[in-house]
């Protein structure tokens, strides 16, 4: 089990219960769980929905999307039966962060699913874990089983007339089956591979049902966010940004880890007060600041608030709140050719700028990396980063796009000097050697 | 719905609601380029060709999954846009061989198109290209995997549509593959469907593959010689040495009544013409019951011979004829005619499918009834009893699929087999064998049960509440049964009716009155009306049918019989000694059960070689073009006429040609080819083009539009490669009954084609591996 992190400047209010047994459905309940879903079936669906959107949560998927809104974007009447998922596919590279909750905290998203069931009126939930995270599924099982022996999942909840059932299920190893829509398909037992939008899920969704989707950081906030009211939970964080959210600070940091705090936090301080600085005295050279598929940010652009607004403002994205932090020992151009090769073996295939940009970006970068690059390479490489965004299936090529672009636009010297710095490899000679080969 | 407003390129465009962009721009005469779009299939979004610029929208949208809005200002056509097409053809480009000259698509590439289009001259790429070997999935189907783009029209279109889902997509990213779900080889029904709709030369079939260059063959628009539906067929066809040779057959441009459908019979079972069996030297019976080759001067004039010493020695009626389900209805009606009047006899019969003449009779003074195939792909409910059109009458049967997935239409099925619609059936009525009299009964009754199935009370109460339901029934109905089932039919608000009948020209057979009793348009020998005529020296006595004709023969009363492209040995399992005292004569291509055993063996063509009309199941009519040739083989129509000349008659009597020579043949127009070609269509429209021959089946289906009720179409329509409808005629309610045995069901499937199946040795390669190994319907 890893360890967990704690920092003063933390804002506790996910990680509560954090390293307290509180997987354990006693726990929780000792801890106050299960009371916000009390307090949600006594004040009714409309009340719910108002406090999220009081609350100004946004998806802590990535996209940032107002929760409150998107749940009452699901229509009151359906024939079809609705859907809550959970997405627990967690996959973004340097996002950690939806693991410890599983772990630590597996209620709080039960808890939150049935909240959001409540509130749109669905009378099934799934909770969806990445395909390599099977040691949680046993946790989230257990926590389940607990639930239905407690009579908190299942026919007449409390007494009070309210029906659910929360199911877990796993993926098989693809980063793609985090896109909502790809999820959905996989769930039914199909490909992996995303569906047109519109209709978007909140319409058409899980079996053609109406289904809200959110992380499960998103859906954890939840009975939080119910116990301490959505105006108190907003004003934790920054304008149109409410609560705190959970970072995971990774790469080249004294203390690396995930942390919760408040929205809007400034990325500087994070890094050197929070994790700790940079080891052994290094000049930090780059920190990517929500996961790979976020542009890049230069040392001397990191002090800004980490929310949606501002970090869309600096060029980037907050995205999954994964930092990543490279000093100068890192390479960027190991670190592009790192970036590429995982979206290169994630891709699904569907679309052809995301498979054929992926794969050749991949081709490209893995000769430019072994010393037979070109300064035409360069351009080559972003020309076709540039042609992949904007035009893909699903924002998995942008995702692949935005970053090398990034890398070629602000470390393009770097490229450069690494070839001037493989001269075992002169331009002309690794070409001839190329197409002869 | 109501219709939405939208700017297309600065042209104003108005279609309905829910339209698709990729739609609207097409009816705004705008080509959106597109390689997984394809009209009908679901829709995929991955190809991203079709991105276009609207107005107000951050970023590209494709336009074949965007549906339109009102004041919708899009531009199809930008520097931005051809750079995001440019930028798609060199990814593709990247992996895909550049060996255009090799490839079977050449020519005829919509990648090859793009690339010409948006221009991808360099390759920006040096790394090497994925390679795989080239693989063969089954006898007709093959897949070069780099040469793929992903567009996954073949896996939706064998899915989708021919609800067969053998292919399917492995591994994932840039490793992806289009691969048969059964991993090395599909299990499946042939159609070639998938190769028909891949963009480029990745599928391939067996039949076609690296033989030719598509500018190199002539296309002729036909009708496929198989199944009772009658597809309209475009063939490739290639010089051979003894002729011509038919290398493919589709139907790309969508015209006709199968729209792009074709299933492996017309798609692929046409190399029987090019059988080493085939005849093309006339044969004649010599003294040791040897054949012997024969010129055509010997072997017409002992025919000719042989019949007119019977005629006058024995009379008429030791004379027997047996016409076609795949001639001409020009051929058909001028057999009968022949036998008619120059042999002067009604016995006349064919090897028939359906009972016609019962269909005919039962809908009398109700032509507008029936319906056509066209209205199985948009009748908003079905009934169809007996018969497997997956099986037997696969246009047939993907019209109804199409009809059920893309109009919702209800399909009600009544069948003694679980067959394979009733996958797409709402309601399916499982009955005992031999239990259709007695399902027509139900439907028609109030009972409360019917053998104790369940739900059969709701399935009849649910037919009767369709206010308009088509009724297909196979050949399991005849006589009587007919007349029941069509007057339940009646009693519903407004039924139409089809009956299936198993070859290209079943229907045109009894039509042009290959029948004893009943003349062209189903008119009683007894009551000729304006064939009395017409036709001089008309027996007004109804003739022998086909069983009377070997009773005759096997009493020895039988002189001379004359078979024109029929098998009805091997049919109704004849007993060659009960012929021995009848001279017989045999049309065939073949030398089949029924030629074995003739006196003289005329080669004839097949109806790829030749041209007329035929009539589906449903009374569409439509032009059958020569698309080949064979050294050696003649018409059947053009040796009936020679016969008929060598007994005598006057070729004219039989043939009107000759008239509407009055008129400019165009040739004046010299090179000028296309308007000499647009001169003659309308000479032909207007029946003023000139018919110069007596072999010209023009100048027949003049004298059937004359003669004929029903035939009298709209030329023009016909003569533009259309689908026409015949009108159903009201015959006199006390015409015969036909007898239960006279129909014989073909007992066709999917791989089989009667005697001319045998020889196509495509369909018998097929037939074998699947008999090997049966196929499992997919799953459920
Ligand atoms: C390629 C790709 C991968 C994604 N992976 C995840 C993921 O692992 N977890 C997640 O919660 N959202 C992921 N998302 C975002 C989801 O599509 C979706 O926006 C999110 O689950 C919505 O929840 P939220 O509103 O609570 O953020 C991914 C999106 C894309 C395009
Ligand atoms: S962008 Fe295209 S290929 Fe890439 S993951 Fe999305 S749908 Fe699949
Ligand atoms: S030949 Fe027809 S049935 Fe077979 S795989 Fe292709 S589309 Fe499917
Ligand atoms: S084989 Fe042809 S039709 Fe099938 S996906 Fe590839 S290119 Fe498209
Ligand atoms: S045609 Fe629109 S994406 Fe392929």
């Amino acid at each position: 089990m890893p360890e967990l992190v704690s920092h003063p400047e933390e804002v506790k209010v996910i990680s509560r219960r954090w390293g307290q047994g509180a997987a354990d459905i006693d726990k929780y309940i000792e801890l106050g769980g299960y009371a916000a879903l009390r307090k949600c079936i006594e004040q009714g669906p409309e009340w719910v929905i108002n406090e999220m959107k009081t609350s100004g949560l946004r998806g802590r998927g990535g996209a940032g999307f107002p929760t409150g809104m998107k749940w009452s974007f699901v229509p009151k009447q359906s024939e079809k039966p609705k859907y809550v998922l959970v997405n627990g596919d967690e996959s973004e590279p340097g996002t950690c962060k939806d693991h410890l909750i599983f772990l630590h905290d597996p209620h709080s998203v039960i808890e939150g699913t049935m909240i959001a069931g409540l509130a749109i009126g669905a009378k099934v939930g799934f909770i969806y874990l990445r395909g390599e995270y099977r040691y949680l599924i046993e946790i989230m099982e257990r926590a389940l089983a607990q639930c239905y022996e407690r009579g908190i999942l299942g026919k007449n909840i409390f007494g009070t007339g309210f029906d659910f059932d929360a199911l877990s299920h796993t993926g098989a190893g693809a980063y793609e089956v985090g896109e909502e829509s790809a999820l959905m398909e996989s769930l039914e037992g199909k490909r992996g591979v995303p569906r047109i939008k519109p209709p978007f899920p909140a319409v058409v969704g899980l079996y053609g049902g109406p289904t809200v989707i959110n992380n499960a950081e998103t859906i954890a906030s939840v009975p939080f966010i119910i116990e301490m009211g959505g105006a108190a939970y907003a004003k934790l964080g920054t304008e149109r940004n409410g609560g705190t959210r959970l970072f995971g600070i990774s790469g080249k940091v004294n203390r690396p880890g995930v942390y919760e705090l408040p929205m809007g936090y400034n990325l500087k301080k994070m890094i050197y007060e929070v994790a700790g600085g940079i080891p052994n005295g290094k000049a930090l050279k780059a920190v990517v600041p929500g996961g790979a598929s976020c542009p890049i940010l230069r040392a001397d652009e990191i002090d800004v608030g980490m929310d949606f607004d501002q970090m869309g403002k600096a060029g980037t994205m907050l995205g999954s709140a994964g930092v990543v932090v490279l000093d100068e020992t890192v390479s960027i151009v190991e670190f592009a050719l790192r970036t590429i090769k995982f979206y290169q073996h994630e891709s699904c295939g569907w679309c052809i700028p995301c498979r054929e940009g992926t794969d050749w970006l991949k081709k490209t970068m893995t000769r430019f990396y072994e010393g037979y690059g070109t300064t035409k390479d360069i351009d080559n490489m972003r020309y076709l980063a540039e042609n992949m965004l904007g035009r893909t299936f699903c924002p998995l090529g942008d995702a692949a796009a935005m970053p090398m672009i990034g890398f070629f636009k602000k470390f393009r010297d770097e490229f450069e000097e690494y070839i001037r710095a493989n001269p075992s490899a002169p331009e002309s000679q690794a070409l001839v050697e190329l197409v002869g080969a | 719905m109501a219709d939405v407003n939208l700017t297309v390129d600065g042209k104003k465009v108005t279609v309905p609601a829910g339209t698709l962009l990729i739609e609207a721009c097409r009816a705004a005469g705008i080509e959106v380029p597109a390689f997984c779009y394809y009209p009908g299939l679901s829709l995929c979004g991955a190809c991203r060709m079709c991105m276009v610029r609207i107005e107000k929208m951050p970023k590209l949208q494709t336009a074949c999954t965007t549906p339109v809005a009102e004041g919708m200002t899009v531009h199809t056509e930008t520097p931005e846009i051809a750079q995001a097409r440019k930028a798609t053809v060199e990814l593709l480009l990247g992996n895909h061989p550049l060996d255009c000259p090799v490839c079977d698509a050449g020519g005829e590439c919509e990648l090859q198109d793009m690339t010409f289009k948006y221009g991808a001259p360099t390759s920006q790429y040096v790394e090497i290209k994925q390679h795989r070997e080239e693989q063969q999935w089954s006898p007709v189907v093959y897949f070069d995997r780099p040469r793929c783009i992903m567009c996954y029209r073949c896996v939706r279109v064998c899915g989708e549509g021919m609800d067969v889902w053998a292919l399917g997509v492995q591994n994932r990213g840039a490793g992806s593959v289009i691969a048969p779900n059964r991993q090395d080889h599909l299990d499946c029904e042939e159609c070639g469907m998938c190769i028909d709709i891949c963009p480029v030369g990745a599928l391939t079939s067996d039949t076609y593959r690296y033989k030719t260059r598509p500018w190199e063959m002539n296309h002729v628009a036909t009708v496929c010689t198989h199944c009772g539906d009658g597809c309209k067929t475009t063939l490739g066809v290639r010089r051979a040495d003894d002729g011509m040779e038919i290398v493919r057959g589709d139907n790309r441009d969508k015209s006709g009544i199968n729209e792009d459908f074709l299933c492996i019979k017309g798609r692929y079972a046409f190399d029987f013409a090019n059988h080493p069996d085939r005849l093309t030297k006339p044969l004649i019976r010599q003294a040791d019951r040897s054949f012997a080759t024969a010129t055509w001067e010997q072997a017409l004039e002992l025919a000719a011979k042989k019949l007119k010493e019977v005629r006058d020695t024995k009379g008429p009626d030791a004379i027997g004829v047996i016409g076609s389900n795949r001639t001409t209805n020009e051929e058909n009606y001028l057999l009968q005619k022949f036998a008619r009047t120059v042999l002067g006899t009604n016995n006349i019969d064919h090897h028939r499918t359906a009972d016609y003449v019962s269909f005919v009779r039962a809908l009398a003074g109700k032509a507008d009834r029936a319906a056509s195939l066209r209205d199985a792909g948009t009748a908003p409910a079905i009934l169809l009893l007996g018969n497997d059109p997956t099986e037997q009458h696969p246009a047939l049967a993907w019209a109804l699929r199409t009809n059920v997935r893309l109009n919702k239409a209800k399909l009600f099925l009544v069948n003694t087999s679980d067959i394979k619609l009733r996958r797409q059936a709402k309601a399916f009525l499982h009955i005992p064998e031999g239990g259709y009299a007695d399902a027509v009964r139900f439907l028609g009754s109030n009972d409360a049960d019917f053998h104790g199935i369940e739900g059969a009370a709701d399935f009849r109460d649910a037919l009767r509440a369709e206010p308009k339901l088509l009724i297909l029934f196979g050949s399991e109905f005849r006589g009587h049964d007919i007349d029941a089932l069509v007057s339940f039919g009646l009693s519903l608000p407004d039924a139409r009716f089809a009956c299936l009948a198993d070859y290209a020209n079943s229907r045109g057979a009894a039509d042009m009155g290959l029948l004893p009793d009943l003349l062209p348009g189903y008119r009683p020998v007894a009551a000729p009306g304006p064939f009395a005529e017409e036709y001089p020296n008309l027996p007004q006595k109804p003739g022998k049918d086909l069983i009377e004709m070997f009773d005759a023969a096997e009493r020895g009363e039988l002189g001379a019989l004359y078979v024109v492209g029929a098998n009805p040995v091997e049919r109704y399992n004849v007993d060659p000694a009960s012929l021995k005292n009848t001279f017989v004569i045999v049309q065939e291509m073949f030398l089949t059960e029924t030629a074995q055993i003739a006196d003289v063996v005329l080669p004839a063509a097949n109806l790829y070689e030749k041209g007329g009309s035929v009539t589906n199941s449903y009374g569409d009519l439509q032009l059958v073009k020569k698309a080949g040739d064979r050294a050696g083989v003649r018409s059947d129509l053009e040796l009936i006429v020679r016969i008929a000349d060598r007994m005598g008659a006057k070729p004219q009597q039989l043939v009107p040609f000759g008239r509407g020579l009055r008129a400019d043949t165009g040739q004046s127009r010299g090179a000028q080819s296309g308007e000499a070609d647009r001169h003659s269509i309308w000479l032909a429209s207007r029946q003023i083009e000139p018919k110069v021959s007596p072999f010209d089946p023009y100048a027949v289906l003049d004298e059937i539009a004359r003669l004929v009720p029903g035939y009298d179409v709209e030329r023009m329509n016909l003569l533009a490669g259309n689908d026409v409808r015949t009108k159903l005629v009201s015959i006199e309610p006390a015409a015969s009954t036909t007898r239960r045995d006279l129909v014989l069901p073909a007992q066709d499937a999917l791989f089989t084609s009667g005697t001319l199946g045998r020889y196509s040795a495509k369909l018998a390669e097929v037939h074998e591996s699947h008999r090997k190994s049966p196929a499992e319907t997919a799953a459920d």
